[in-house]
């Protein structure tokens, strides 16, 4: 007759861990531990992107980590150990990540900023990349507040929102995803850092979109703007988060039934993979440029605080494709590769 | 004959660069519109005809050098080009290429300042600003071509540094030089191979059973070793960032861990004292009295000793082709009673960074500096010295 502790070692034996399709177990892809608030809803972010990221089985050496300055450009740091990162100046991120992305094109960009880093000093920035179709992910953790400088109302604070330190902010607030819709980006969404099944299909999305794929996720800040009646807090958001559709994400080398339901929509990507759609409420088409203009600004007058793909355009070419580069990346050409022939010179040389 | 600018663009594409980021201010455009104009034939691939380069222009210049670095970090020979006022605006970004040790090239074409200035006239006033670009203890190797034959080639030797030394490199010509027509030699082609740096591929972290720093000084030079991002091995990711870290690029804020780091980066400079393009110096045993300038004060220097010998005055003559000086140059200034430091800008830029670099020759070092948006004359060099 086993013992419970027999028992014990006879399951755990059986249990074998889980890996992803390159044979790598999620712990593979953590980073340093945290130095954020405990429950600072950047964490959970961290965790999606570890998920997401181990799921789709990319290897970390493909993929680049980018910040600004801020509580959140410190994440890059706990998720993807195994990955290059580059913790830049704040409201710089943008440009670091069209260097390195033209440097090498075959690196995938994950870009993490802030209100502050995004909404503010970061504003110009953030609408040429995605004017430009940048073809990275970037994330902007949302919450309303500076958290690192310790309080200060920033710019997606919204209307007469009250804070500890700060007092009463008397400006109306960016919308970041209106702001990118605006600027011409190709994939334009919200969430909440509490949906943890939403934005993971939303960040596998964007890592396969073709072009910039804008998040805005609502991601409380315990320390300094978590009180019930800020709308950047979790009682508010899990009171008031209005998803306009059920997400899901297929890889392309998963088979696809494409059913004819009509409450269901497919997208397909460039690259061959499919978000799915399931509609809660009303049927929303997300390429629509106007529907999600309308769909936005009406729920920014509402004060409701809609999420899930409200845009997206993956016909658009992005900006490592129309600069029209050799395949090899740029960083890894040789002096026989980029330098030009004697006669070459010499032929200027002799037309000067 | 040739404009400075295209001289510039042409060394460029003819030494591996692969990424401009750059945005529009006189008189710097024309470098990054010759790029535009020469690399599409001369940068194709010969299978594809694709580019083995890419051209941005940025939003501002704070996204051009904010490009640039990113460009640097992931293993590109990257630049932009600009003047005065674009400098200041990159003066955040420059003290990061310092700071986390990123590749980089900023070409300044420098016009009148301060401010918006007269910004179609010549001036050799950014070279304090250019020298220690960045609040906190910054400092940056700069080179100073004095014609378009020496843009073509520092073009090639502002990478070459940028990669060895893992740092910002400004090469600092101005409107004259960069905007006006030169009479001048040919450019030599480039033989040498292009120095690309101390970068461990996957194989090199294999060999080392993947041992290694991205700030730890294996060689006593100062430099350390660093990887690219895309680099197939486990152990050669870091972290970039430009807030205190350790030899192994993990965030720090112990007291011994900024220090040091400070003090490799001194002794990096110091390692680029000898590396950097040396001074052309032309001595005469007759003279008693010396010159020292930089840039495209060249031509007007020629002709003021030639008036001077012909008086009979003898004057020996440093042209300095960048910073950080060697030991050439404090030994040559010893040599003399006297020793003219002559530059158009109205502070007396370059001599004030001898007096600092060199205080045991202060008395020696006298300061011939005008700035009037005009090239310098000879006669106000004659003038000058002669009293």
């Amino acid at each position: 007759m086993s013992t419970v502790t027999e028992r014990m070692k006879v399951a755990a034996a059986a249990r074998t861990p889980k890996t992803n399709a390159i044979g790598l177990e999620k712990t593979e892809y953590k980073g340093r531990d945290s130095t954020l608030c405990k429950g600072c809803g950047h964490d959970s972010i961290s965790a999606r992107i570890i998920n997401s990221v181990w799921e789709l089985g990319l290897p970390q050496h493909r993929v680049i980590k980018l910040s600004g300055i801020g509580c959140s450009s410190k994440t890059p740091a706990y998720f993807l150990g195994h990955s290059h990162g580059f913790n830049s100046l704040h409201g710089r991120m943008p440009s670091v990540a069209t260097g390195a992305l033209t440097a090498n094109q075959t690196l995938v960009g994950i870009g993490v900023s802030g209100d502050g880093d995004t909404a503010s000093i970061g504003i110009g920035q953030f609408k040429h990349a995605a004017r430009r179709n940048l073809p990275v992910v970037y994330i902007v953790e949302n919450n309303g507040v500076y958290g690192l400088t310790k309080g200060q109302f920033s710019a997606t604070s919204d209307k007469g929102q009250m804070l500890k330190y700060a007092g009463v902010n008397d400006l109306p607030s960016l919308d970041i995803c209106l702001e990118a819709l605006a600027a011409n980006a190709t994939f334009v969404a919200r969430s909440f850092a509490g949906d943890a099944k939403q934005v993971e299909a939303l960040l596998k999305a964007a890592i396969s979109h073709r072009g910039v794929a804008v998040l805005d996720i609502i991601s409380p800040c315990v320390t300094f703007n978590n009180h019930d009646s800020s709308n950047k807090s979790y009682a508010w958001g899990k009171a008031n988060e209005t998803p306009i559709h059920e997400l899901n994400f297929i890889p392309k080398y998963e088979e696809i039934e494409i059913d004819e339901y009509d409450d269901e929509r497919e997208v397909q990507l460039h690259d061959g993979s499919w978000i799915q759609l399931k509609k809660l409420d009303a049927d929303y088409d997300p390429t629509n440029k106007m529907l999600a203009y309308q769909t936005l600004e009406t729920a920014r007058q509402d004060g409701k605080f809609l999420t899930g793909l409200f845009y997206i355009n993956d016909e658009e070419p992005n900006m490592l494709e129309r600069l029209n580069m050799v395949d090899r990346p740029l960083a890894a050409l040789t002096d026989a590769d980029t330098r030009p022939s004697r006669d070459a010179l010499k032929q200027i040389m002799a037309e000067l | 004959m040739i404009d400075g600018n295209s001289a510039a663009a042409l060394g460029a594409i003819f030494n591996g660069v692969t990424f401009v980021s750059w945005y529009p201010i006189t008189p710097s455009s024309s470098l990054a519109e010759a790029i535009n104009s020469y690399a599409p034939d001369l940068r194709k691939d010969p299978e594809t005809g694709k580019a083995t380069y890419a051209v941005i222009q940025a939003e501002d210049e704070l996204a051009a050098i904010g490009m640039v670095l990113g460009a640097g970090w992931a293993g590109a020979r990257s630049m932009t080009a600009t003047s005065g006022p674009g400098i200041s605006l990159m003066s955040e970004f420059a003290g990061m290429a310092y700071f986390a040790e990123i590749p980089s090239v900023i070409w300044d074409i420098q016009r009148m300042g301060p401010s918006t200035g007269l910004p179609t006239r010549t001036g050799q006033g950014d070279i304090l600003s250019a020298y220690y670009l960045g609040h906190g203890d910054t400092n940056h190797v700069v080179l100073f071509p004095a014609t378009p034959k020496e843009c073509f080639e520092m073009a090639g030797t502002a990478f070459d540094l940028a990669e060895s030394l893992q740092t910002l490199v400004f090469v600092l010509s101005d409107l004259d030089l960069g905007m006006n027509l030169w009479i001048t030699d040919e450019f030599d082609y480039p033989e040498a191979p292009m120095a690309r740096g101390k970068v461990l591929s996957a194989e090199d972290l294999k060999a080392r059973g993947g041992k290694w720093g991205r700030y730890l000084d294996e060689d006593g030079d100062g430099i350390p070793y660093r990887t690219l991002p895309g680099t197939d091995h486990p152990l050669a990711a870091y972290f970039t960032r430009g807030t205190g870290h350790n030899e192994y690029a993990f965030y720090s804020e112990r007291s011994e861990d900024w220090e040091q780091n400070l003090i490799r980066l001194r002794r990096k400079f110091d390692t680029a004292r000898t590396m950097v393009p040396q001074p052309l110096v032309d001595e005469v045993e007759e003279a008693k009295i010396a010159i020292i300038s930089l840039g495209s004060n060249d031509e007007s220097i020629a002709e003021a000793r030639d008036r001077l010998r012909n008086v009979g005055i003898e004057v020996s003559y440093l042209r300095l082709r960048a910073l950080p000086i060697s030991h050439a140059v404090s030994d040559f200034v010893a040599g003399y009673d006297k020793v003219y430091v002559i530059e158009n800008n109205f502070d007396g830029q370059l001599h004030k960074i001898l007096l600092t670099e060199m205080p045991e020759h202060a008395g020696r070092l006298v300061s011939v500096a005008k700035c009037d948006g005009m090239p310098l004359s000879a006669r106000f060099i004659t003038e000058a010295i002669q009293g």
